[in-house]
């Protein structure tokens, strides 16, 4: 076996679990009851989700141009996924909107009261 | 090899619809706007794979312009969410 056809395989591979790690991220959204855990079951398998799928692309296109793409995706993926899911979660938090019985421990809620006091 | 890409395939459309679903459901309009974001990555992995399927690099571009303004809509929902509960 040629190192290309080896190659595309684990391309391929990288990709189907990356793909599979996308759709357990869905299964969640559909599942958890509140926002908090949505957002848990949102973030963290998409980003390595997409980074296992562009690994796979990586890995089959092997040209240095289509690298140099994928790291800029990757840098952007992950700067831009932990802002979205902040500003999420904090609107989440102060319009109450979630429901507080399910937080096992809620350490903004005193820091949030005395601010509005 | 085309069999592992068409599952690949079939698994993002899955959790497309998965997320869709959610949107539809989706009780505040903070959920909507998280599971829009989950869709714009999965339709990022779903342009990837048709270029390994494909072997045609030349969409590569478009995924640099999803990763980077796919957050725009969801920090905006945020921000406006936010805005109107803050009592000033």
């Amino acid at each position: 076996m040629s190192w290309t056809a080896l190659l595309d395989i684990a391309g391929a591979l990288s990709l189907l679990l990356g793909a599979l790690l996308a759709f357990i991220g869905a299964v969640g959204l559909v599942r958890l009851p509140d926002l908090f855990a949505r957002m848990h079951s949102a973030t963290k398998p998409q980003t390595l989700g997409l980074l296992l799928i562009l690994l796979g692309l990586a890995l089959t296109v092997r040209t240095w141009g289509a690298v140099a793409t994928l790291l800029i995706v990757i840098g952007a993926q992950g700067l831009t996924a932990p802002v979205a899911a902040h500003m999420l979660g904090r609107a989440g938090y102060r319009s109450g909107t979630t429901e507080d019985d399910l937080l096992h421990i809620d350490e903004l809620g005193e820091a949030y009261r005395r601010m509005q006091r | 090899m085309s069999i592992i890409l068409g599952l690949a395939m079939g698994l993002l459309l899955g959790a497309a619809g998965l997320a869709l679903t959610r949107v539809a459901l989706g009780p505040t309009n903070l959920d909507r706007a998280l599971c829009l974001d989950v869709i714009i990555v999965i339709i990022t992995g779903i342009l990837a794979t048709q270029i390994v399927r494909t072997e045609d690099a030349s969409s590569l571009p478009i995924l640099v312009v999803f990763s980077l303004t796919g957050f725009v809509g969801s920090v905006s929902v945020a921000r406006f969410m936010g805005r109107k509960e803050d009592p000033e």
